[in-house]
């Protein structure tokens, strides 16, 4: 089964397109909004890409607190930022 | 669920693709444990661009048998003998009679105003994010902080068509000579210098250069650069900055290996101070991709019993101990860096605790009990590193702190029968997945 050439997935309900290989994190940079918002409401985007910092952690598929750089962009994900 | 191996490797990166194949080779069961989507850790990150050793260790790791479990990260060290693993679907135990300790570094990330705006990141951040999909042609990038890391990641992301708009690395121009001569045993290096030297040719490398403030509303929108008593802004799309790298001890800490002066302790075989226990690549000093190499052979040997064969690579080792040390010192930071972080300006982004309320402290325990700095979900890997930069506290005492689970865990995975039920099962009872991923 070859892979689809481009991958659709939602960003707070917005589609977005991206290359297979795509981490979430990206997906959530190339939506051009803020990761989550800190405890007292600064926005955050991702720092270290590699698991570590937590700063680009967001809900997958109802599942919160996902660390997004180590996770790939699949076909028909929701992804929810806070 | 639990399985058992001869030799369990933590971290996919080169010293543990290095331990995992060579202890392959002497017919040992190897598991290897990776957190990230797909093994080659952080500097063999995609398959863009792969130097060739690179594409020599990841095709061996392929044809290998090796059961994998990629996209799972250790959580406990519920005893000697025993790691439990988390990955998406739940928490599993794995037995080994020895393993190998190849948890990589990340980048030190000090404060300064501005910081924690979206779109300032580490200079292997960005490049992990530039890999994972991010489009940068045409993007203004500066790269800052200091190490051999900003020049590789300035030469990726101008060949991807990024604008490089300047490079500051923190250390002075004189530092440079005795590592440049370090470096004269190490024509791989001179050689990737080269090329990166080429690639970033039009961005101008500054030393003793700094970003003393990053600007902007909701992103990121210029960065302040001092040079001496030169200060100038620069409007950019990313700040891609680390201050060198430090080793990820949490896991040897947890299992209390021996950790001196900010490293494992290993012996010229790898070994810990835990006997069947070894540690390889940068936990162990900050060498670089042919080193961990090295050090993960010995380690996969050293382990698999064949200690002639390892004693003739830890003889090639001490040879390269040099550049470890031209490498720690051309980095050593100046301590000018301390003052950057205002009073206002947050050290602990998880926890969004300032640089004020810390130094009201003495220790990072103390501040950690009145500030809650350090104890939000990336349990002190950012913050821990500037602390002790910025304060001056112990990195003894910030590692003394760690506890289970080493990440924040699925309530399922604290539910996890606290007990070793595998008994009877033979080896040959596990189905062997041949270079196939557990997921």
């Amino acid at each position: 089964m070859s892979k689809p050439a481009r991958i659709r997935l939602l960003v707070n309900g917005v589609p977005i397109t991206v290359a297979p290989g795509t981490t979430v994190a990206c997906a959530i940079l190339i939506a051009g909004i803020p990761a989550r918002r800190s405890v007292t409401g600064e926005p955050r985007g991702p720092l270290c890409g590699m698991g570590i910092c937590f700063e680009c952690r967001a809900t997958i598929d109802d599942a919160p607190h996902q660390r997004t750089c180590q996770l790939l962009c699949a076909e028909g994900m929701e992804v929810g930022t806070s | 669920m639990t399985e058992r191996f001869d030799i369990l490797i933590v971290g996919a990166g080169p010293a543990g693709i290095a331990a995992a194949v060579t202890a392959a080779a002497a017919g040992k069961r190897v598991g290897l444990v990776d957190d990230n989507p797909a093994a080659g850790g952080q500097i063999w990150r995609s398959v863009d661009a792969q130097p060739v050793a690179a594409r020599t260790w990841l095709a061996k790791l392929a044809a290998s048998p090796i059961v994998r479990f990629q996209g799972w990260r250790i959580v406990d060290s519920p005893s000697l003998g025993v790691l439990r693993a988390e990955g998406n679907r739940g928490c599993r135990d794995l037995v080994y009679n020895q393993m190998v300790l190849a948890t990589g570094a990340r980048e030190r990330f000090l404060p300064f105003p501005g910081w924690t705006l979206p779109n300032v990141m580490g200079a292997g951040g960005l490049d992990a994010m530039v890999r994972g999909g991010l489009p940068i042609a045409g993007k203004r990038v500066v790269v800052a902080g200091t190490g051999p890391l900003l020049l590789a990641v300035a030469a990726h992301l101008a060949r991807r068509g990024a604008k490089i708009v300047a490079i500051c690395e923190q250390a002075p121009l004189r530092r440079f000579v005795p590592f440049l001569r370090s470096l004269l045993g190490e024509p791989a290096k001179v050689m990737q210098g080269i090329e990166y030297a080429l690639s970033t040719f039009g961005a101008k490398i500054s030393t003793g250069c700094w970003p003393v403030a990053a600007g902007g509303g909701e992103v990121l929108e210029t960065v302040t650069l001092r040079q001496g008593k030169w200060q100038r802004e620069e409007r950019c799309d990313y700040l891609a900055c680390g201050f060198h790298l430090v080793p990820n001890l949490e896991l040897p800490a947890l299992m209390k290996c021996r950790i001196h002066d900010g490293f494992v302790e290993v012996d010229h075989l790898q070994e810990t101070s835990i006997s069947g226990v070894f540690c390889a690549g940068e936990p162990t000093g900050i060498g670089g991709v042919e080193m961990a190499l090295l050090e993960g052979e010995i380690a996969g040997l050293a382990a698999s019993g064949k200690v002639n064969e390892a004693n003739k690579l830890a003889r090639r080792r001490s040879r390269r101990l040099g550049f470890v040390r031209a490498l720690t010192a051309v980095t050593e930071l100046d301590p000018r860096l301390k003052e950057l972080a205002e009073d206002a300006t947050l050290v602990c982004r998880c926890e969004d605790v300032s640089c004020g309320r810390m130094r009201e402290h003495a220790s990072w325990r103390e501040a950690k009990l009145h500030t809650r700095c350090g104890m939000g979900p990336c349990q002190g890997r950012v913050c821990g590193a500037a602390s002790e930069f910025l304060f001056g506290w112990d990195s003894g005492s910030i590692l003394s702190s760690v506890r289970p689970p080493l990440y924040p865990v699925q309530v399922s995975s604290l539910d996890h029968p606290d007990k070793l039920t595998y008994q009877g099962d033979s080896i040959e009872q596990i189905s062997m997945l041949t270079s196939k991923e557990i997921e």
